[in-house]
């Protein structure tokens, strides 16, 4: 496991929120992540994140299910085993519509939902260190990992004076890793203390 | 927040005085605490209900389809009338989660979780209704284009029956997707909440991990808005197949053009009336009604008038154009519907669907909650009628004046009916005691704009003139400004 410090400032208002985020990232600091409890709209662009790529992995889904959809019956119809129903031709292609709409939105979602879920790391079992246990109820919480040429107290000061409801230091490990949420991890002994 | 504004002439869509913690706490709470008595009571008739189903399936399935009360007349009967009641209803969910989020409705919130838990359920209960109307159920993987051992026979792609089977799989799958998405970050919730220990593991598993970061909210801002894109034809499209399982066939009274629109508002109308008789019970009982207010009841009853008006034109137009089309199987199939045999379930139809929502011009009854529950009800019996009508009276008097039937249900598809109430029922009750019923972290993302307490400040705002209002708002977000001021 990779367990690192971190200082942790913990925002109770949108309004200081972004004020803080733009003043730790010109002051140099490099934030690690910030958790809140609902999508806080322009918080990505004032970290300076990139927009996310997610909808067009969903249309390439899309495609993928179109050309199944119409690749696959259309072998089956006129190559694998030709039928007439109806007097339609073999290739009919309008009768086809719904179905192909079909596999192509449902393509679309499941890929970019299983997508989805491979870029943010979730999944049933798995389990991340929670910072503030109120990220996720009405705190907006802010997390900077503190190296070995940052000073902890200069830090935790900084993140003091931006307008942070608490502000302390906790030993985490950055990454997720299998584990039951109920019970307590090895490593969160070190914050106890 | 910064310019984000709205007028207080809107009306709230949060009342009371609520931060962000209440809107937690309000709306968690019942989660955390024991269900009361009226819980167990619904519960445990819902899971007899269903008990009950289960038995009139089993023994259609044990003894066959001859102990319904189908005939060669009317092969469909109370079982597809059911289905595409309940499929119909399935339809408000996704209306409201996908179609309301593209127009950027701040009402959806309120109710979108619980109708689209409402759409999973009944889609659930829909597709029982195909399944075990193929009499040889064991056989029913054969409309699954899978190779086999009948010489790799596929199913017929050109049928809108098969269509049927993609459409209703693809609604449910996606339907589930968008609603478990919503809920994630609402186990995350309920977990970092959580005291006991079982409840923090399974809502810890049933979070996923999800911890709430900026670029976890932006990606699952860009899935909610893509699915919402795919859902919102989606959903047009399966009522419109469901409709074409009628409307490319040449039977009189099903050989329209016009059934598409028609099926697709008749569900919207139905699947709205399930909505509002589900959370006017829910509200109250979770004590929801700052979150569900009289405003969304309202909002959903002013659709209810509108599809059910489009409804009724509808019947007009059928009416209408079988007189025009001159064809006599047309006109006589018509004749029968309003003055035949069947005559009462053609004017349970009309009374309920078309001259009854129209009450809700009056804004007074719109909103007045016993009055709109009564409508829901109301509302749910009409639309059952018009399957029925549509289904049966189409069919009962065929090209064979031989063959003229008069149908009626046995116990077995009542109960079979009655059944599916229990599945629904269970599901929705599960769900009231398990599951966040409002969306947590959406009614906290508009709770600054729209929340009651929030907007009486606005009053100010909206008194001000426009020079004044920009000053304010660009000193304000001076952001350096207010940190020097800090220190």
């Amino acid at each position: 496991m990779a367990i690192k410090k971190f200082a942790v400032a913990a925002y109770d208002d949108e309004e200081v929120l972004f004020p803080a985020v733009k003043k730790v990232r010109s002051s140099g600091y490099k934030i690690h992540d910030i958790y809140t409890p609902f999508a806080v709209h322009g918080l990505d662009e004032a970290m300076g994140l990139k927009g996310t790529d997610l909808h067009i992995a969903g249309f390439i889904y899309g495609l993928c299910g179109t050309s199944t959809a119409v690749g696959f019956i259309s072998w089956i119809f006129c190559s694998d085993w030709p039928i007439i129903y109806g007097g339609k031709p073999h290739f009919a292609l309008p009768a086809w519509i719904p179905i192909t709409f079909e596999l192509t939105v449902l393509f679309a979602a499941v890929g970019m939902t299983l997508t989805f879920c491979y870029l943010n790391q979730i999944m049933p079992g798995v389990k991340k260190h929670v910072f503030h246990p109120r990220q996720s109820d009405d705190l907006f919480v802010m997390a900077i990992e503190i190296n070995s040429h940052m000073s902890e107290q200069e830090t935790t000061a900084f993140l003091k004076a931006t307008g942070a409801k608490e502000v302390n230091v906790q030993m985490a490990e950055a990454g997720w890793w299998y584990g039951r949420w109920d019970k307590k991890e090895p490593y969160e002994a070190l914050n106890a203390g | 927040m910064h310019l984000k504004y709205e007028s207080f002439v809107r009306e709230p869509l949060v009342d009371g005085d609520k931060d962000y913690h209440q809107v937690s706490e309000d709306i968690i709470k019942p989660i955390e605490g024991k269900p009361g008595r009226m819980w167990y009571v619904g519960f445990i008739f819902s899971v007899l209900l269903l008990g009950y189903g289960i038995f009139s399936v089993t023994w259609a399935v044990y003894w066959g389809l001859g102990t319904w009360g189908v005939n060669r007349t009317v092969g469909w009967g109370w079982d597809i009338t059911n289905f595409v009641w309940w499929i119909g209803i399935g339809h408000a969910g996704t209306l409201i989660s996908a179609i309301l989020l593209l127009f950027r409705q701040g009402w959806r919130t309120g109710v979108n979780r619980a109708a689209e838990a409402m759409t999973i359920f009944a889609v659930m209960c829909a597709g029982q209704f195909p399944i075990f109307h193929m009499g040889r159920v064991w056989d029913g993987f054969w409309v699954l284009p899978l190779p086999n051992t009948r010489g790799t026979l596929w199913p017929n792609f050109d049928s809108p029956l098969l269509w049927d089977v993609f459409a209703i799989s693809t609604y449910f799958t996606v339907s589930l997707l968008f609603w478990y998405s919503g809920l994630v970050p609402d186990f995350a919730l309920i977990r970092d909440r959580a005291k006991t220990k079982f409840r923090k593991m399974a809502y810890g598993l049933a979070s996923f991990g999800w911890t709430g970061t900026a670029k976890s909210w932006q990606r699952a801002e860009a899935l909610w808005l893509v699915l919402a894109g795919l859902s919102t034809p989606l959903v047009l499209s399966v009522h419109t197949i469901v409709s074409f399982d009628f409307a490319t066939s040449v039977i009189p009274g099903w050989h329209t053009t016009i059934f598409p629109p028609y099926f697709v508002a008749g569900a919207v109308f139905s699947g709205f009336a399930m909505v509002n008789t589900l959370l006017v019970l829910t509200r109250k009982i979770l004590h929801l009604e700052e979150y569900i207010t009289i405003g969304h009841l309202e909002a959903m009853n002013k659709i209810i008038v509108l599809t059910g008006s489009i409804v009724g034109v509808a019947y007009l137009t059928e009416l209408f154009i079988s007189w025009y089309s001159q064809s006599w199987g047309e006109m006589a199939a018509f004749q029968w519907r309003i003055m035949g045999p069947y005559w009462w379930s053609y004017w349970a139809m009309m009374t309920c669907n078309v001259v009854s929502p129209q009450l809700f011009w009056v804004k007074k009854l719109r909103r007045n909650v016993p009055f709109t529950f009564v409508m829901s009800i109301v509302v749910n019996i009409g639309m059952w009628f018009e399957r029925f009508v549509i289904i049966v009276t189409s069919t009962y008097r065929d090209w064979v004046p031989g063959s003229w039937s008069y149908y009626s249900p046995t116990w077995p598809e009542v109960g079979f009916y009655l059944g599916t109430f229990g599945l629904f029922f269970t599901c929705y009750f599960l769900f009231a005691k398990y599951f966040p019923v409002v969306a947590v972290h959406e009614i906290k993302f508009i709770l600054k704009t729209s929340g009651d307490n929030y907007k009486r400040g606005m009053e100010k705002i909206d008194n001000q003139s426009a020079e004044d209002f920009i000053h304010i708002a660009t000193t304000h977000h001076d952001e350096e400004h207010v940190l020097d001021a800090a220190h």
